[in-house]
């Protein structure tokens, strides 16, 4: 390490934390659906990052269409809504078809959407071919600006924060402050008292659990401008979604922001100093110690037991 | 003798399972089978262990581990390192760089043996490091655990993130453990060739009969009091909590059982098949050893058996000549299997298969009373659950 002088170091760090900032962006956005799904409604959605693929697929499929006929620098934000609105359908009727028949076997509802994850794989890979493919981006996505001479700032990682603060504070405000938000969480914390009192929690159910699914396809939208798409891309990232959900306490919305920004932190400056994969299993390994001391994670929900 | 009858054996239909299953492993395949597809029966016998395992574990412990990847690997792996360290002696490695360490070291610049693997020398130290060291492993994960009552779906999560953070951690660490590839290249147990085709027929024959004795000790413990309460602590663990029982003790011991008979089954399939790699310890492979379980019945140790063996086969058949179908079929069974069939082939043959052998159903003995729709453990509120 003392071959970095102070100030490469600080800009290392910089950029590292820039870095590290992206994949904030992707794995909040990730864990958001998920703590909306597994947080509020307790249901073990291993098919998430399926979800997560439908939407960048989506994202792709229109980027081609709309380099075709000439508007490729406006389809963008069309493609975020697209994206939000297939994973949204492809919940809802996941939710109708499969789900719904094993809200009280939380492991059996592991099980069911491993094998519809592996089935949805397949499918990709049938449809869009097993090799990578990734979206044209529109030429204001591209570039990068430099704040200072040794720093690197790249501008589409600065839209998919944004992208992500946007969708944080709706997800925030869909939650606790809409009239949506209060019947799925009565239904969650307690569905007989829910219904006794007139809401038809089987509706509630199915809005929230496709709402997270459509959440996961923005974190899709947001994913095609920074990496490229492939079959098994989702399911690279569901393993740290989970962690990020439970590491930050199930049921709280600032604790997933809080453990999302704390481990892809993390990963990216360890990855920097350690081989990558070291870095990765470092992180992972201080999130199951700290989860084995503190099993509620890390922004418990006070309730009376 | 009676006792020992009832208990170890399961009574009159119980025994006749075993004498069925036994039967098939020992007479019906190896007359019927060359000794290529022999060997694969033998390697899916292997898996049989991890779903007999997880029928102790999640059938009747309602526990689901996602990770017993994990098990299977580190037994899989100690075998793997005492075989290795006898196939690379000075002599046979002498166009190396250093002679006498395994060949991927040197191929990654290793001129000296790691100090954890300079135990695996002996023999004996290697069978103890089979049986100790994933029950160790084990102990620690559930003790930190299970005493904070963390359960249920939590440590699934958990068990799977640490089978992630092992495989990621044996394919980094190409020039320490043999990287993404494994090691590989294994040829002898103490100067006994493991590829002759003698030592394939006698290995099959042990793994069979090992298979047998785990199923028999597992049948004991259940059939004790022991079992009970992991029955009774699956359908309502606050009772049993409630009633004086230290809940995280049995769930710890029970855990670390299926360890032991996890870590067995991967020592026998680094016998067997001659390698040992990453691809048996990470995510996917753990999820689809309950699968196996799952297909057999999560209740029934001899069901599990079938299921590793039918789910395997279908692999095999399926990737031959469909690979595209086989993910689709494996993702329909995940499926169907916990839609409608939550028991398994068990279940099926218990509903219908005894009526045809024996005219009328029987009712078995408490023991094996299968999952009911209802039975499913109703998520308790322990330390870590949302509310």
């Amino acid at each position: 390490m003392s071959s970095y002088s102070a100030s490469d170091l600080w800009s290392i760090v910089l950029m590292q934390g820039f870095s590290g900032l992206s994949l904030f962006s992707v794995l909040l956005l990730m864990a958001l659906g998920l703590a909306i799904i597994f947080g509020q409604m307790g249901v073990i959605n291993m098919a998430h990052g399926e979800f997560m693929a439908i939407g960048a697929y989506t994202t792709v499929m229109l980027s081609k269409i709309a380099v075709e006929h000439g508007f490729g620098s406006f389809y963008f934000l069309p493609a975020i809504l697209a994206s939000f609105g297939a994973a949204f359908l492809a919940g809802y009727l996941v939710e109708l078809g499969l789900i719904r028949y094993l809200y009280k076997r939380p492991l059996d509802t592991l099980l069911a959407t491993w094998g519809l994850s592996l089935i949805m794989q397949q499918a990709f890979r049938s449809t869009f071919g097993a090799k990578e493919v990734s979206a044209e981006l529109p030429e204001w996505l591209m570039g990068s600006f430099k704040p200072i001479q040794t720093v690197d700032i790249p501008i589409n990682g600065v839209f998919v924060m944004g992208l992500t603060a946007v969708v944080c504070l709706g997800v925030f405000v869909f939650l606790f402050r809409s009239r949506w938000g209060l019947r799925a969480r009565a239904t969650s914390q307690n569905r007989v008292m829910a219904g006794a009192v007139g809401i038809n929690t089987k509706k509630a159910d199915r809005v929230t659990f496709a709402l997270g699914c459509g959440i996961a396809g923005l974190a899709g939208a947001a994913f095609t401008t920074i990496a490229s798409t492939g079959p098994t891309t989702g399911s690279l990232y569901i393993v740290d979604s989970f962690m990020v959900v439970v590491f930050g306490g199930a049921a709280s919305l600032i604790g997933t922001v809080m453990s999302a920004f704390g481990i892809a932190q993390a990963q990216s400056i360890l990855q920097f100093f350690m081989t990558s994969s070291m870095g990765k299993v470092a992180t992972l390994l201080v999130i199951v110690a700290i989860l084995m001391l503190r099993p509620e994670g890390l922004f418990a929900a006070k309730v009376r037991r | 003798m009676k006792a020992m009858y009832k208990n170890m054996l399961g009574g009159r239909s119980g025994l006749a399972g075993l004498l069925v299953l036994a039967a098939i492993i020992f007479l019906v395949l190896p007359l019927s089978l060359d000794l290529f597809r022999l060997n694969l029966v033998g390697k899916y016998l292997t898996y049989a262990f991890i779903a007999v395992s997880l029928v102790l574990l999640w059938g009747y412990g309602g526990i689901l581990s996602l990770g017993q990847g994990i098990f299977f690997g580190l037994g899989g792996y100690c075998m793997a390192m005492f075989l290795k360290l006898e196939a690379s002696d000075p002599i046979s490695t002498k166009i190396q760089t250093t002679p006498g360490i395994p060949d991927f070291m040197d191929w990654n610049q290793l001129t000296k043996l790691p100090w954890f693997w300079e135990p695996f020398h002996s023999l004996t130290f290697t069978i103890m490091a089979i049986l100790l060291v994933p029950t160790l492993f084990a102990f620690g994960i559930g003790y930190a655990m299970f005493k904070r009552r963390v359960g249920g779906v939590y440590f699934a999560i958990i068990t799977q993130a640490i089978a992630l953070i092992l495989t990621i951690l044996i394919v980094g660490q190409q020039g320490y453990i043999g990287g993404v590839n494994g090691i590989t290249d294994l040829k002898t147990l103490l100067g006994w060739d493991i590829r002759a085709d003698s030592a394939k027929y006698i290995l099959y024959f042990v793994n069979g009969a090992l298979l047998i004795t785990v199923i028999l000790i597992s049948r004991v413990i259940l059939s004790s009091k022991f079992g009970m309460l992991m029955l009774a602590m699956r359908d309502k663990e606050e009772r049993v909590r409630f009633s004086g029982y230290d809940v995280a003790d049995f769930k710890i011991f029970m855990f670390c059982l299926a360890a032991m008979i996890s870590a067995i089954g991967g020592a026998m399939f680094t016998l067997q098949v001659g390698f040992m790699s990453p691809t048996f310890v990470g995510i996917v492979p753990s999820i689809e050893m309950v699968i196996f379980a799952a297909v057999g019945g999560r209740m029934s140790l001899i069901g599990a058996v079938y299921g590793a063996l039918l789910v395997n086969y279908g692999k095999t058949a399926f990737s031959e000549s469909y690979p595209e179908l086989w993910l689709f079929l494996m993702g329909g069974l995940f499926i169907a299997v916990v839609m409608f069939f939550p028991d398994g082939i068990a279940g099926i043959y218990d509903k219908y298969g005894k009526k045809l052998f024996t005219g009328r159903s029987r009712s078995g003995p408490a023991m094996s009373s299968r999952t009911m729709p209802n039975a499913q453990p109703v998520p308790v509120r322990d330390a870590a659950s949302p509310p």
